[in-house]
Formats: structure tokens, sequence, C-alpha cells
């Protein structure tokens, strides 16, 4: 992530995009197609149904990099396996309530019904995605790594400034 | 010839380990007849002196409960792997992270500021909180370092063999013992429990329906359980479907819904996950607005999935922002 150290500005999100094979990825082939052109900011993984996503699968996209997750599927009522996209939709519900307790913005995953031959809206929300995402910056993975802070002490805590003020407080 | 020498220790935990191992009854007999006892803090009077004195690889085997969150805590157990031909992670704390791993959700700025100061009715006006280091008259005083981040045990040292369960069932310790013992040991690095999931031995599996759905979550303090019909299918989160077996569905032969102490079984990654998918999917309705409202009822769904896994999870923990940009390097 060495765009970070030069600022914000620079910043490129990294976002994962799971679309089901028979709307959203099918969107995002017509969107090809038709030379629409788009953030280059989104990997897309094909996936049979958002009903397959794995809430595992967002988690390790976070863990491995990814600033942020877009899901597509296709809209209410036009599952290719009847019941799929609503698992998907009670999964995302659940799963942002989590994340937001992690301290993960809600806006880093999304989800989205988009059909077949909405090549357009795949257009437009990768684009809406992928700006929001720049806003918010990169995923603070690195404040979430099990690496950090162990038998180093922190300045504020050292032997020094307890003398100095008499005692450690905010 | 000599019999295998055994040591207990513990690390951030509670003391249920321990007292799993005094579950053992008169069963213990037949342990200290097979293995001598060599180190364990809570029950005996061998010091830290005594191990490092030990040569290397010496105990047969050190049984460590708790997760790690100190340096103190790391330092011993580097100690133990250095004289143990085995370490076995004893109990959810070790295994996952366990209930010590929920703070995760902050670190100990944060904790250090609610405890020391936040905290109602606390008498600490000079705001002194725990330093690695104070000066006073006589000298320089030191104390372990609090770590930001609660560890399991293996990701601290290399754990070789797994006890799942808060505290481990006495049956897994048995045979766990027994095992090493006996020399009949399972592939390395497998959790001594059953790889199938909970409600495979629960009474109540024939009460579970083949298609559960749930219209209202509820919660033990708030509603009655029915004390014959499966849990989960009554709207108490009931995390069995996902969980190990080995526990002979403790809890719920107490009327208490599973909360996932045992752990994932070998084919899931992160437990909380898992968990939180297979119950938000249970939701009856296929309405956005409606879904919203049923899976509202689940109020802590980091306490609710992750209570015994947050630091062996994915995210490993939560971000926590800075208060007053004051965050280490």
């Amino acid at each position: 992530m060495s765009s970070i150290e030069s600022g914000k500005q620079t910043f490129e999100p990294r976002i994962i995009a799971f679309f089901c094979n028979w709307c959203t990825y099918t969107a995002a082939d017509l969107a090809g197609t038709a030379r629409m052109s788009y953030a280059p900011n989104v990997r897309v993984v094909r996936i049979m149904c958002s009903g397959r996503l794995d809430p595992q699968f967002i988690l390790s996209a976070l863990r491995e990099g990814a600033d942020g997750v877009l899901i597509g599927g296709c809209h209410p009522g036009d599952c290719h396996y009847q019941e799929g996209n609503y698992k998907a939709l009670r999964r995302f519900t659940l799963l942002k309530r989590f994340l937001r307790s992690m301290g993960i913005e809600d806006e880093r995953i999304r989800l989205e019904w988009i059909a077949a031959s909405e090549g357009d809206k795949v257009q437009r929300v990768i684009n809406e995605m992928t700006e929001t995402v720049r806003a918010l910056g990169p995923l603070h993975l690195e404040a979430m790594s099990m690496e950090r802070i162990e038998d180093v002490i922190p300045s504020e805590l050292k032997a020094e400034t307890v003398a100095a003020s008499g005692g450690h407080h905010e | 010839m000599s019999k295998p020498k055994v040591a207990f220790y513990w690390c951030a935990s509670c003391g249920g380990c321990e007292e799993a191992v005094v579950d053992l009854a008169e069963d213990i007999l037949e342990v200290v007849k097979a293995v001598d006892i060599t180190f364990w803090p809570v029950a005996l009077d061998f010091k830290r002196g005594d191990v490092e004195e030990m040569a290397d690889k010496e105990l047969a085997v050190s049984f460590i409960n708790g997760a790690v969150r100190s340096s103190e805590q790391a330092e011993m157990v580097h100690l133990l792997r250095a004289k143990s031909q085995l370490v076995v992670a004893f109990g959810s704390c070790a295994h996952l992270g366990g209930i010590p791993g929920l703070a995760n959700t902050f670190d100990r700025e944060a904790m250090f500021r609610e405890v020391y100061s936040n905290v109602p009715g606390l008498d600490n006006e000079e705001g002194t909180v725990p330093v690695p280091e104070s000066v006073v008259p006589e000298g320089t005083l030191s104390l372990p370092t609090l770590w930001d981040t609660v560890k399991t045990l293996d990701q601290v040292t290399e754990v070789d063999y797994y006890l799942p369960g808060c505290p481990p069932p006495v049956k897994l310790i048995k045979n766990a013992v027994n095992a090493i013992v006996s020399g009949q040991l399972p592939p390395h690095k497998s959790v001594l429990a059953p790889d199938i999931a909970l409600c495979d031995e629960c009474d109540r599996l024939a009460t579970k329906p083949d298609k559960l759905s749930i219209k209202e979550f509820k919660r033990p303090h708030t509603s009655v359980i029915d004390p014959e019909k499966c849990i989960l299918a009554q709207g108490f989160l009931c995390l069995g479907p996902v969980t190990r077996q080995g526990c002979d569905a403790a809890c719920v032969k107490g009327n208490m819904p599973c909360t996932g102490c045992m752990g994932p079984t070998s084919r899931v990654h992160d437990f909380g996950t898992k968990a939180l998918s297979a119950m938000a999917s249970l939701a009856d309705s296929n309405d956005e607005n409606e879904i919203e409202n049923i899976l509202g009822k689940i109020v802590d769904p980091v306490g609710s999935f992750y209570r015994y896994s947050l630091p062996a999870s994915l995210l490993h923990r939560g971000y926590v922002p800075s208060v007053q940009g004051g965050r280490k390097q």
C-alpha cells in the first residue's frame, strides 16, 4: 500500500466484486461488449448465485487488502435459484451490523440488484462505489493486524511521563 | 521408568479451566498415577525458576489455558514451549481467544480510560493507570505490558493440539491425557473433539424441523424456553448447527442455548461469520424492512457470534480510531 504514504489523493481503492452468474455478471459482460467505461478499481469474482456468497469471503477479501466489497445479485423475485438473493440480503443485513461494531464503515460493503440487461447500472454502481471508498480512504488493516504493539512500550506509558505528571491520565 | 512430566499454566483466563481439571474428581488419581504434575501455579508450589531449570523438552506436555495478552504471559508461553514436547491449547481462550478476546473491539487506551477513569463510583482522582515502569524513591518498579490485542495461543507460539470448550468437557480431557500417555496421538494440530456439529448429539434433535425459519429472535432472559423442543426452532440463538460437538450438549440439557464455546468444525475458517450467516438466513421474510426488524432483535452480533472466537476470526480485532491522535507508531 505504498500509495498511501504519498497522500490520500493518490489512493486507489481496491474493490472486490462478487457478481452472480445469471444477472449481474451477465450485465457486467454487457457493459463490456457495449464498451462502457468504468473505474478500473473493481476485481470481479463470478459466483453462481449471490446466495452462494459465504460472508467469510467478504471478510477474507477485507483481510487480504480489499478496501471495499461489492455484491451483485438478481432483482428480488428473479433469482435463478428462487431464494438465493433473499438469503444474501439477510446475511448482508446482519453482516453490516457486525462490521459496524468492528469499526468498519457501512459504505465499504454494498449490495445491489442488477439484472442481466442493466449494463449501465454496473457502470454507475462501480463508479459510485469507487468514489465512495476513495473518499473513505484505505481500510485500516494495519491497525487491525495482530502484529502491532506488543512488547513495544508506547512512549506515553514510559516512566518519565509518569514521574513528570504524577500519573498517566488523558 | 519415570513418569511423563506435565505442566498446567494459565494466561488470560477465569480459572474455569483449572476447575475442569478438578472436575476429573477421583479420575485425577488415575492421571496422577500416570503422569508427574511438575508445574501448576494454581495448585502446586512450583515457581517459574523451577521451569527455567528444566532441560529443553523435559516436559512431555504443557496444557496452557487462557488467551495471551501481556508480555508476562508471552514469556511464560515461550518458556513452556521450549521445555515441552507437546503444547496443548486448553479451553476456548487458548484455542480461539475466548471471552477475553471480546476486548479486541477496544484497545488498551480505551480500556484504561474506561476502567481507570469512566467507571461510576471510581476513586482515582490522580488518574493512576498501570504502567510498565514506575519510578519510586526506592528505585524503578516494573509491571508486565498489557497488549492492545488479545491473541490465541497459536498466534503466539506453536501449538500441537487443541482441547476446545469453556471449559473443556471432562470426557475430552481424559481422552486427551490417555492419548498422550499411551502415545496414540491423533494427527498433529487436530482439535481433540469430534469433527461434527453439536445438533447431532443433542437430545432435542428429533424436534428440530427440517426447514427452520424464525419470525422473532428471542433472548433467554426475556422469554421462557420450552424444555423439550429444539431451542433454535423456538427463536433463541442456539449455535448448535455451527458448533463442534463433544460436550454432550450440556447447555441445552440445562435448558440454555448453545453459545458456541467448542468452536467450529474443521471446515470453517471463521466461526462467528459462519454462525452469523447461518442464523441470518433463517429470518423468515423476503422484505428488506421486515428482515431488518427480525435481525434487529439480535442486539449484539459480535458478542452473540464471536463470544469465544474474536481473536481467531479473519478480522482478529476491531478498528479503534485514536481518540487524541495519540495512537502508537
